[in-house]
């Protein structure tokens, strides 16, 4: 059991796809600048990153080793068209506001990397569940940016007023920085040191040591 | 059956695209029905967002039941019999009959055929006609921008101009859906006084000093090509090829929107 446990939670903090592989960045940029598009923008990729993991390793065992990736990028695509398609019948100012960005779920690093990473070589109730952490991952990473950059930027969460701006009668004066996608680097940037200031284990290490300076060489002036 | 066998790779490919495709084919028809639903609830909050209706009536459906469609003839500026509710502008643009080519110099707005029929939306208030909602639809940077624009009772000042559907990109031209430049349409006038289209979307800021201020709007920064499709189908559709005789009509009281 603890091994399901395991399995599920190392994505979100120990091995954070966004964090630690930096993987998916791309979406964590698009889809932040308001707090209600990003959670269903998480749960888009979780059901999908969740599903395709269940899928692929349903069929691993019979997928041609030479048409492994058209075979997963069919499976993967198939599903955001899927959670597109939902997403228009049932949320469809959400589904104005991410626009291409669901479809580019298919393209997102992380669902490709968990499916030749670990589906193709595990069964799938456990893949399942590693899609599920890894989801969960994405979705910790890009929830935290998105309230931030929510309450920086107009002064909302989830569309409540909790900073009341100057627009709306009130004193604070909405920072454009943070409605604006480079806003993602600096807040993910935090994240990462934060966290890695957490669990030291995630530093990287150097990939080159600054040699010494060479000795000073001593000034002669002697005439 | 070894699993790199030619055969097998051939049986995983055709296999998966059939299920997939079935899958997905099953789910998209299903859903179609809800999903045109939306389409059509989005345009009719576009109606009422462009004619700023919610800030009159207390709820959709009393704005939507005070709006009356018309079917008009693009060609006379005359109401035309055409039932609206059977209007499918779609299938219009298809039939070569009930289209005009534009060419070259016409076709500010890029869009290459015009319909005949034009389906717009009037608001009565006591009786009275209110707000005048145009469709209009103009080649932005990426793809084609429709919308709506919202004239008020003189048939010159604007009361809101709203895109429902636009390919332009986010954060640039698709500012076109910023509420705060929305909200720099409504008061601008479209005719000069001698009935030309004057209206334009600007490089930069328009100055509240200059003479032409009322015509102009700011533009989009970063987004120089959205802002002028929108100049251009703003000139198209309130020109002689679009709305320009029937809106010069109903301005000499020539037809009553009553009889029809």
């Amino acid at each position: 059991m603890s091994k399901f446990k395991e399995i599920l939670l190392t994505p979100i903090f120990k091995d954070n796809p966004i964090a630690l592989q930096i993987l998916g960045i791309c979406s964590a940029l698009a889809v932040t600048s308001k707090l209600y598009p990003t959670l269903i923008m998480c749960v888009a990729l979780t059901i999908t990153v969740s599903l395709s993991n269940f899928f692929i390793s349903l069929i691993r065992n019979i997928i041609p080793t030479n048409i492994r990736i058209i075979v997963q990028m069919t499976i993967i695509s198939s599903l955001v068209i899927l959670v597109d398609q939902f997403l228009k019948a049932y949320d469809y100012e959400t589904s104005k506001t991410l626009s291409v960005f669901v479809g580019l779920i298919i393209t997102n690093c992380i669902v490709m990397g968990r499916a030749e990473a670990f589906a193709m070589q595990n069964t799938p109730g456990v893949s399942f569940l590693d899609g599920l952490g890894n989801g969960l991952g994405y979705s910790l990473i890009l929830i935290v940016v998105g309230a931030i950059r929510e309450l920086l930027g107009s002064g909302q969460l989830l569309g409540i007023d909790i900073l009341t701006t100057t627009q709306n009668g009130g004193w604070y004066v909405g920072n454009n920085f943070f409605l604006l996608a480079p806003s993602s680097f600096l807040i993910i940037g935090l994240f990462i040191w934060a966290l890695r200031s957490w669990k030291t284990e995630q530093v990287e290490e150097k990939e080159f040591l600054m040699s010494k300076n060479a000795p000073k060489e001593v000034e002669t002036h002697h005439a | 059956m070894q699993k790199d066998s030619i055969l097998n790779i051939i049986l995983v490919g055709v296999g998966l695209c059939i299920v997939c495709g079935a899958v997905i084919s099953t789910v998209a028809v299903s859903l179609r029905d809800q999903q045109e639903q939306n389409v059509i609830f989005d345009q009719q909050s576009k109606i009422i967002d462009a004619a700023r209706l919610l800030e009159v009536y207390p709820s959709s459906q009393e704005a939507l039941a005070s709006i009356e469609e018309v079917v008009v003839n693009l060609n006379d500026g005359q109401p035309s019999s055409f039932p609206p509710e059977k209007y499918d502008l779609d299938s219009i643009l298809r039939d070569s009959s009930q289209h005009t080519v534009l060419n070259g110099s016409e076709d500010i707005a890029m869009i290459s055929v015009r319909e005949n029929l034009s389906k717009v939306y009037i608001e009565y208030r006591n009786n009275e006609l209110k707000t005048l909602i145009l469709p209009v639809r103009g080649y932005g940077l990426w793809g084609t921008l429709y919308g709506y624009l919202a004239l008020d009772s003189d048939l010159n000042t604007i009361v809101g101009l709203e895109f429902y559907k636009h390919k332009e990109t986010p954060g640039l031209g698709a500012e076109v859906d910023n509420p705060n430049w929305k909200k720099l349409w409504n008061g601008k006038k479209v005719f000069d006084e001698n009935g030309l289209v004057q209206i334009s979307v600007i490089k930069g800021f328009s100055n509240p000093q200059s003479t032409d201020y009322s015509y102009e709007v700011d533009g989009l920064s970063g987004a120089t090509i959205t802002s002028k499709g929108v100049s251009n189908l703003l000139a198209f559709w309130l020109g002689n090829e679009g709305f320009g005789p029937f809106i010069n009509n109903l301005k000499n009281k020539e037809i009553k929107l009553s009889d029809v």
